[in-house]
């Protein structure tokens, strides 16, 4: 068995040994259940709405496909802030605990390169957030599907956007957390995703007012931090065609490109390797 | 056979301070070297460059042959770090399988020498128990068996018997002196005088992360014998004749003291001081200790 792979089970067990697996199961079965109940009444309620109200049933269905597009995305922005924020509290303490602790020096010592500790780690965060992401955002699809029989358009690629930006909050937490306290590494991302956030919205009311200059704030905040572009990125694909004329932070009108996913993918590469690089350079 | 740790003027500089000033020592295979200094003079820092988790700022060394940090040598060596904290949430069991594995041992080799390791040790009855339910001595017992899994040709106990009752620190040292026949050398640093001299073949004495002495300890019994006699009617100069056989000598009433370099030389100093018409009524060899040696070495201020 690789080095790697045994860093990667070692993370694994830890979250389950440590009952962080099971917080995330039972605050994640919560969350569905809660969101499954509400919708339950609103998409009731909207259907009853929308049958007496519009001229014909072909109007009617699409208003009914539209707004239960829109209180599903409400629910997997959610799940979404959900995942990055497991992504963060899970790398926050993982080298810089174990650094502070001394526990790495038994582990650094063995004939095994510090990058296999690194990656290890990644890897098993990796695969917890797998399962978190699935649990959280798969939870809401299913449960809009089994209510109302809908389905959003790219629906595997929209999930793959949404899990590839809990991997880059965790990787950015993961290189910071070689660096620094597992407070400061904390403060740090949530601050950082503070900052995609608010020139995420930056972008949308800029691309409402047709405001070029704060369409730019937004893109040159995506280039700092591309989290938040992600998540805008699968909210477009995702989203029933009508909806993206309205700005919410559910929704999207200013639509990140492929090229600023592509350099999402970079992005997370280089902070990957980045943190492979300062904890091989760091004293123990 | 290349010595098992070999260093030329090995230094640390963090910002402006220099904690490890040039270290240059070598420990041959199969040797117990013990590693002395006062706190603060460099001693962890010095055995974390060995290891690797400290890049040096300058200075060579080689463990096994090899250039430190060198993967190789890293499968044949073994480390029970200081205040060493480990993955708590695992059983002892698997926390031996853990480290096992990292160190690339097949499963065979590895559930054997687990298993003989944990009975060696006295942990067998509490395997299955995780580690955080241990007792700091079981813990350190636990890290002394990962320490051993490989059977190392070379293992640095940092401190192994802090923290330990006399029957755990009697279990540490008879384990030490077992790998230590089997050809394993050992680094030891520890702050337990007594624990370096019953156990060490030689120790090297640190101080602001410079050797200042090396000293074999097999030695210690006819080198460095310091001796009270017990004389009357002891003139000046028959006191000042005493210098040729020794040194650092002190008259207090009928009592001198002095340091000699072999106690082969007493007959000769009795012969002389009857010589000299003094009235000897006794004299008796004290065997400086270790911690004698240690303050004769750092000073009294332990160096600060």
């Amino acid at each position: 068995m690789s080095a790697i792979s045994i860093i990667a089970r070692l993370t694994f067990q830890e979250a389950i040994r440590r009952r962080i697996m099971l917080a995330g199961l039972v605050l994640g079965i919560a969350f569905v259940i809660i969101y499954s109940v509400g919708t339950h009444f609103i998409f009731g309620q909207i259907a009853a709405d929308t049958a007496a109200n519009m001229p014909s049933q072909m109007t009617a269905n699409i208003m009914i496909a539209e707004s239960t597009n829109t209180f599903m995305m409400m629910g997997l922005y959610a799940a979404t802030f959900l995942s990055i924020a497991m992504a963060a509290l899970l790398g926050a303490d993982t080298l810089a605990g174990e650094i502070t602790s001394g526990t790495i020096q038994t582990i650094a010592t063995k004939p095994i390169g510090r990058a296999d500790v690194v990656l290890g780690k990644w890897l098993g965060f990796a695969e917890l957030l797998g399962l978190y992401v699935l649990l959280l955002a798969g939870g809401i699809v299913l449960s809009v599907f089994i209510q109302t029989g809908y389905t959003p358009q790219n629906l595997l690629l929209g999930l793959g956007l949404i899990y590839t930006e809990s991997i880059l909050i965790m990787t950015i937490t993961v290189m910071l957390s070689a660096a620094f306290p597992a407070l400061a590494t904390g403060g740090i991302v949530f601050g950082l995703y503070g900052l995609a956030f608010i020139g995420g919205w930056v972008e949308q009311f800029g691309a409402l007012l047709q405001n070029d200059t704060a369409i730019k704030v937004g893109i040159i905040t995506s280039l700092i931090i591309p989290s938040e572009s992600l998540w805008r990125r699968a909210a477009f694909e995702m989203q029933a065609p009508l909806t993206g004329t309205f700005g919410s932070p559910f929704t999207t009108t200013s639509v990140p490109s492929p090229l600023m996913m592509g350099y999402a993918i970079f992005y997370l590469v280089v902070i990957l390797l980045s943190a492979i690089r300062i904890f091989q350079k760091r004293d123990l | 056979m290349a010595d098992a740790i070999d260093t030329h003027l090995l230094r640390k500089v963090f910002g402006d301070y220099a904690a490890v000033k040039g270290l240059t020592l070598q420990v041959q295979q199969g040797e117990v070297f013990g590693f002395l200094g006062p706190n603060g003079a460099g001693k962890t820092t010095s055995m974390k460059m060995l290891l690797g988790l400290i890049a040096p700022t300058s200075g060579q060394a080689s463990l096994l042959g090899q250039p430190i940090g060198n993967r190789e040598a890293m499968r044949r060596v073994g480390f029970l770090p200081e205040h060493f904290r480990f993955q708590e949430w695992l059983t002892a069991d698997e926390f031996l399988l853990l480290h096992g594995q990292l160190l690339g041992m097949n499963k065979d080799d590895l559930q054997q020498r687990r298993d003989e390791l944990l009975e060696r040790v006295g942990l067998t009855p509490f395997r299955k128990k995780q580690l955080r339910t241990f007792s700091k001595g079981m813990l350190q017992r636990v890290g002394l068996a990962q320490a051993l899994l490989n059977q190392p040709a070379l293992v640095f106990l940092d401190e192994p018997t802090s923290g330990l009752d006399p029957v755990g620190r009697r279990l540490v040292r008879d384990v030490i002196r077992e790998v230590s026949v089997q050809g394993t050398s050992v680094f030891l640093n520890s702050h337990l005088l007594s624990e370096i001299e019953v156990t060490c073949d030689r120790v090297a004495f640190i101080q602001h992360g410079e050797v200042v002495r090396v000293l074999e300890l097999a030695s210690l019994s006819n080198d460095q014998t310091s001796v009270t006699i017990r004389v009357s009617n002891l003139v000046a100069e028959s006191l000042n004749g005493l210098s040729q056989w020794g040194r650092e000598i002190q008259m207090d009433g009928e009592f001198v003291h002095m340091i000699i370099a072999s106690d082969t030389v007493l007959p000769e100093v009795t012969r002389y001081l009857v010589s000299q018409n003094a009235e000897v009524y006794s004299i008796t060899p004290n065997r400086m200790s270790l911690e004698d040696i240690f303050i004769e070495t750092v000073g009294k201020d332990g160096g600060l």
